[in-house]
């Protein structure tokens, strides 16, 4: 099936797709809103800056694009700034305003511990995955961030802990996001990202 | 749960060619950069590094065609750098495919070229490279490879660092790389105990049990080498099994 990746006008978009196609899937990248709405299954990847990639996404007139197709239950997968994009706002840049799919704040890691959380680090899953079937629990996925989504009841399918428990693999109806890059998370990632494309066809 | 120690193998590349010095100077043919990053990818290296030694500015072409080349090997966090001067060099180092940049002589004569790293591709992408050796005035920043003193103190430095956005700092014992003598743990321990930031060591690899010393009393949240992997002296994967074995976290591929 085909993936529309969005490019929002930087980020990994390269290695996202090169581990998409190895897995059998087509991908297009997309930067226009006409695209997302036609769009049968969308991969949002994001590094950098919370207020670079809102305002990324804003100025190319692909915000309300994009909550009109996961509204109407298009599967979606947000990798890293792509997770904290579906919330409401982040501590990172407070003026600014996410996605707002989920009702909540993305939180700077705690003063405690080092950040950027950089590396490989395991989860705790709080309920059945879809993303994560077939993995061992001890798996470990690389992760490289210094904000985080406090993991919640709701929305949170596996949390990893540094400083706080944060939302490490969200699953809410068609809206799933990764706050690891799976596309640099050798054997392990590269599984989730196919669970993704068998669950999305 | 716990955040690993990673085990990074590292590329000195010059005119596509991976060489490898003893103490920044005398350089041997290790292999082919692609080779060597597939082998390293599925050994379970934690992240690849790769760096352009090259002194010449018309070698950038062929640097970023192997970084080009070379991240298509990989599934793990890949980092490049050498010679990185402006945010031009960086942005095309990642567009090639690097997901960070290392930054070293360029950022000791110009700290903001690290700061308008980080405001254009965040913290996890900046890696501030420092190479270290203890002097009489103690633990002294060189830069050109070495070659030069830059009268900066390591942990000043590290700190300045860290304050423009650096978001890890790799650190390398000059005394210490290529002499397989083992890592420099109170150099590392010290700057680790300074930053916020993980610290990732580098310099004199040669025994499991150096890897385990750095991860312990050197406090580091990763360990660079290269000889020992390149000449399959190690294998990534038993390396790691003894690390494991010794209660360290790490990675096991399976």
């Amino acid at each position: 099936m085909k993936i529309s990746i969005i490019d929002y006008g930087a980020g990994n978009l390269p290695s996202v797709e090169r581990a998409l196609r190895s897995l059998g899937a087509e991908t297009e990248c997309v930067t226009k809103p006409e695209q997302i709405a036609a769009a049968r299954a969308l991969i949002l990847p994001g590094v950098g800056h919370f207020s670079a990639f809102v305002t990324g996404l804003r100025e190319r007139n692909l915000t309300a694009a994009l909550r009109d197709a996961i509204a109407a239950g298009i599967p979606i997968l947000g990798i890293c700034l792509g997770l904290q994009a579906m919330f409401a706002s982040s501590a990172e840049a407070p003026g600014d305003q996410g996605l707002d799919l989920i009702h909540e704040n993305v939180q700077a890691l705690p003063t405690n511990v080092k950040s950027p959380h950089i590396g490989w680090n395991q989860l705790r899953r709080l309920r059945q995955s879809i993303l994560l079937r077939d993995l061992p629990d001890d798996a470990y996925f690389y992760f490289a961030h210094s904000y985080a989504a406090a993991a919640s009841e709701p929305h949170t399918a596996a949390a990893c802990e540094h400083g706080f428990p944060f939302a490490a693999v969200l699953e809410q109806n068609n809206l799933m996001a990764v706050q690891f890059h799976p596309e640099k998370s050798g054997e392990a990632g590269w599984r989730v990202l196919r669970n993704f494309l068998e669950w999305a066809q | 749960m716990t955040l690993a120690r990673r085990i990074i193998p590292c590329l000195d590349v010059d005119a596509g060619r991976v060489v490898k010095g003893v103490e920044f100077a005398g350089l041997r043919d290790m292999g082919d950069p692609e080779e060597l990053a597939a082998r390293y990818n599925r050994e379970g290296a934690d992240e690849l590094i790769l760096l352009d030694i090259t002194a010449s500015r018309d070698g950038r072409a062929t640097f970023l065609e192997t970084v080009r080349r070379v991240a298509q090997q990989l599934n793990i966090p890949f980092t490049a750098g050498g010679g990185i001067r402006r945010l031009e060099d960086g942005n095309a180092v990642l567009r090639a495919g690097a997901d960070k940049v290392t930054v070293n002589t360029a950022a000791v004569e110009r700290p903001e070229l690290i700061s308008e790293l980080a405001a254009q591709f965040g913290s996890q992408a900046v890696v501030l490279s420092m190479d270290v050796k203890k002097t009489t005035a103690g633990w002294e920043v060189f830069i050109r490879g070495g070659a030069e003193s830059s009268g900066r103190d390591a942990a000043v430095w590290a700190r300045e660092g860290v304050s423009r956005g650096a978001g890890e700092i790799l650190l390398t014992a000059i005394d210490r790389d290529g002499t397989c003598s083992g890592f420099d743990c109170g150099l590392t321990a010290a700057i680790a105990q300074q930053v916020s930031v993980p610290v990732i060591a580098s310099g004199g690899a040669k025994t499991f049990d150096d890897f385990l010393a750095v991860f312990g009393e050197g406090q580091a949240d990763a360990a660079l080498a290269a000889s020992i992997f390149h000449t399959a002296e190690h294998s990534i994967g038993s390396l790691k099994k003894y690390l494991a074995g010794c209660g360290v976290p790490v990675r096991l591929s399976r």
